[in-house]
């Protein structure tokens, strides 16, 4: 069964899609005890395994290393807040002009940056981001908002929303009365999530991703067979800048405003360590790295000395002290410290990501229960999804 | 990709049903609005939670430390422990160091990165997990105006931290949002008449302007009060937050003509723009017959430790300074020097103040129901909490007090000993329409959740 996060044959798809669905409507359950449990965060959990699933189409199929991938996400806010600014405060509009505007300017960047490959791609996207980013920050501020952040104003044309301007109604994205925020904003994420899992499914297993794949594994040799490997990388890097695009809009459905720091280069930095983390060419692994990432800065950062005496009062007064003088270096404002050692040691002793772990440890608890090899690792009709 | 559609047989349908059946049994949880008036009502708890936002990382990460040490006394304060502060000269006062309607005050942390985003995803964790009633902090005025916002439409107090830009209760006003802080308007009020007598009615300005809405709205407020002396501004530059190097920036102004550099920035980047100027040589200058002068309008003496001998002799505003002798800030001081051992920044002194005047405004409401605390803000006048006799203007919510023109002391008698203060200018001298071209806004209603 924990084959089935990396090695899957068709068959387990919709299997494995469903459990997953299962599990991401049940976070406000299982999440509870990590106290990670509240609408926001699983909001952004929901939100970022867009993105990290969108990244991991690119990068974990073909192998193209993207270092500019926040560009889209923040093309995807301003687009999403200029749209509820022009036609209301309706999620619907905002997502599709979004995700359709963020895949032109990947087809843009793409067909620029595709031309070269390996670390000579990396650096053209992270120009390309970092550009994007001096452009919201200062030169287009009539557009952007610049350092301020884009947001949506009273008096904002809002078309469609004419009928509540001037009632000083709030300004926060709803659908037929239902406000995006809260558990309704969760559940939209969480809808949204699991049918791009899904989407980005049917890619993996698909003729296309089995390009990709090829393309990943040797372009050389595809293009001495004679095959174009252009329009398969361009449409893999549109596909998922769109992914980033959609992300990028549910951001501002939550939380309608835009800032430039979206764009910043480590925004784009993070999904490359969430699917790293997670474990890259798995479906789940990006979902499960956006998660971890998103958690340390959630709620490592929260913590400070007054908690970590909470949480060690249990221990002797002068244990205690140094216990929470050590401790507070890794939490509130040390969190990246500690995030840091967690990705040192995942890169280093699983370099398959946490998916990697989870995959041992079913292992090794099967054999330990005696039930011998898994069937599912002699099924190897279906190539795995990347390493 | 067709199959996919086609697969859908019975045993997914099943499987789908229990998707739908395990989101069906968690919604009743989330869906269902608890019975409370308002939002993280604390009735039936025996502790408040009020949640302190500040930049831990970043330009402002000095001041966010300090806020963060203010916030904590504050509590101590509240709770009646510690030597009480300006809790024995702020006047009128209902608390009774017992906590805030008889409930132990305690309070919840978070970083804002200096970013609306990290400082929204921050506050929004405060409200929804740790449950606090109110939000306070910020160190930027773009944090400060995103995370008021957030808390209009969230249902709680906003208690402004350090936000200088005029939009935080001007153009951006919110009835759930106070500040206690002076604004870029009142800067330029009481700076201008200053600059006047020492620097003539005859100058050229060079404006750098930190370029987000405290920048622009302090460019705006100096050229407005120079100007109107007689100045002539040559140009102004908008130099990105955190940029680190100014160099670049500061080359041209010595071509420009301007016998005069006004440097609207702040925290880290007036540290570092202003060492940088001086190491350019731009004080020695003579320009136009006139000796080359900088400006920096608003000063903190944090910034002022940053940056050492640079600022000798420069001129600036602050909202607060240890140095003052009134009983309150005496007692602030000597409360924040026995717990940290050194005093207390401007920042930390309006964090502190803020956090006990919404306190004692609870107390005298009778409950933390964010619309009766906004009541009783409201047109609230005080005094003992340093700048004199102040005013909470109901019309905007901002604070009216004394504003201290400052310059910085040629011969510091220690490390912290860096400002002197050069004027206290009174409240009605800086006092200015709340509807105002500049400051049209509107309050809206106040938002209980």
């Amino acid at each position: 069964m924990l084959t089935l996060f990396t090695k899957s044959s068709e068959k387990s798809d919709l299997l494995l899609l469903a459990l997953f669905a299962i599990v991401v409507f049940a976070m406000p359950i299982w999440l509870a005890p990590f106290g990670a449990a509240y609408p926001d965060l699983m909001q952004r959990f929901a939100i970022f395994g867009i993105f990290a699933t969108g990244f991991n189409i690119l990068f974990g199929l073909t192998g193209y290393l993207s270092f500019g991938h926040a560009a889209f996400l923040g093309v995807g806010s301003y687009t999403a807040v200029w749209t509820f600014k022009l036609l209301g405060m309706n999620p619907i509009p905002a997502i599709i002009s979004a995700v359709v505007v963020a895949g032109l300017f990947a087809l843009v960047i793409g067909f620029i940056s595709l031309r070269r490959s390996g670390i000579y791609f990396s650096i053209l996207t992270l120009a390309f981001a970092q550009m994007c980013y001096n452009l919201a920050y200062s030169v287009l501020t009539p557009i952007t908002n610049g350092e301020t952040g884009l947001r949506v104003l009273q008096d904002d044309i809002r078309l469609f929303d004419a009928p509540t301007v001037g009632e000083g109604a709030p300004l926060i994205s709803h659908i037929g009365g239902i406000e995006m925020q809260g558990m309704p904003g969760f559940y939209f994420c969480a809808v949204l999530l699991i049918v791009m899992v899904g989407v980005a499914m049917r890619i993996f297993r698909s003729p296309f991703g089995m390009m990709l794949k090829a393309v990943k594994t040797n372009q050389t040799r595809l293009n001495y067979t004679g095959v174009n490997t252009r329009p398969y990388t361009l449409a893999a890097f549109v596909i998922s800048g769109m992914y980033a695009g959609l992300a990028g809009s549910l951001m501002c459905v939550i939380d309608p405003l835009a800032g430039a720091e979206r764009m910043q280069w480590t925004a784009s930095g993070e999904v490359v360590l969430m699917t790293i983390l997670g474990g890259v060419g798995t479906i789940i692994g990006p979902i499960i790295g956006a998660a971890l990432i998103k958690y340390f800065e959630n709620i490592f950062s929260a913590f400070n000395d007054q908690t970590l005496d909470g949480i060690f009062s249990f221990l002797p007064e002068p244990l205690k002290e140094g216990v929470v003088n050590v401790t507070s270096l890794f939490v509130g404002d040390g969190w990246n410290l500690s995030l840091g050692i967690l990705f040192v040691l995942i890169v280093v002793f699983l370099p398959g990501g946490v998916t990697e772990g989870l995959n041992r440890t079913g292992k090794f608890i099967l054999r330990r229960f005696g039930i011998g090899r898994d069937p599912e690792n002699e099924e190897k009709t279906s190539p795995a999804p990347g390493e | 990709m067709g199959d996919f559609i086609s697969k859908v047989n019975r045993r997914t349908l099943l499987k789908g049903s229990a998707a739908l059946g395990a989101a069906a049994f968690a919604s009743p949880y989330f869906f269902t609005k608890s019975a409370s008036a308002y939002v993280n009502d604390p009735s039936n708890k025996s502790s408040v939670i009020l949640g302190f936002n500040v930049p831990q990382t970043g330009a402002y990460a000095d001041e966010g430390a300090d806020e963060l040490r203010a916030y904590q006394l504050a509590v101590e304060h509240l709770n009646g422990e510690g030597d009480g502060g300006m809790m024995n000269t702020f006047k009128p006062m209902a608390l009774k160091g017992n906590g805030v309607l008889g409930k132990k005050v305690e309070f919840t942390t978070g970083d804002t990165q200096t970013k609306s985003d990290a400082a929204r995803a921050s506050a929004k964790r405060m409200i929804e997990k740790d449950g606090a009633i109110m939000i306070t902090g910020g160190s930027s005025s773009g944090v400060a105006i995103a995370v008021q916002s957030l808390c209009q439409e969230a249902g709680v107090i906003f208690m402004a931290g350090l936000t200088h830009s005029n939009d935080t209760t001007g153009k951006d006003r919110r009835r759930n949002g106070f500040r206690h802080f002076f604004n870029t308007e009142m800067t330029g009020a009481g700076l201008a008449p200053v600059l006047k007598s020492n620097y003539g009615t005859e100058r050229k300005a060079y404006h750098l302007t930190a370029d987000y809405t405290w920048g622009w709205s302090q460019e705006g407020s100096i050229k407005k009060y120079t100007e109107a002396m007689g100045w002539e501004t040559v140009n102004a530059v908008r130099t990105p937050l955190g940029a680190g190097d100014f160099s670049q920036y500061i080359t041209p102004v010595l071509n420009s003509g301007a016998d005069v550099l006004v440097l609207n920035h702040y925290g880290k980047d007036m540290v570092n723009s202003l060492t940088q100027a001086v190491q350019f040589g731009l004080r020695d200058k003579m320009v136009n017959g006139k000796q080359f002068e900088v400006i920096v309008p608003l000063y903190s003496r944090l910034m002022a430790q940053g940056a050492g001998d640079a600022v000798k002799g420069i001129f600036g505003s602050t909202g607060w300074h240890w140095s003052l002798q009134d009983e309150g800030s005496k007692a602030f001081v000597k409360s924040f020097g026995a717990k940290y051992g050194f005093p207390p920044s401007q920042a930390a002194h309006t964090c502190y103040v803020q956090t006990l005047l919404y306190a004692d405004a609870a107390e005298r409401a009778g409950t933390f129901n964010p619309c009766g605390i906004v009541d009783a803000l409201e047109g609230f006048e005080f005094d003992g909490m340093g700048n004199g006799p102040t005013l909470y203007r109901a019309d905007d919510h901002q604070c009216f007090k004394t504003v201290l023109v400052v310059k910085g002391k040629e011969n510091p008698s220690s490390q912290f000993d860096l400002l002197e203060v050069v004027e206290e200018v009174p409240a009605e001298k800086v006092i200015y329409d709340p509807n105002g071209d500049e400051f049209k806004g509107d309050l809206g209603a106040c938002n209980a959740g």
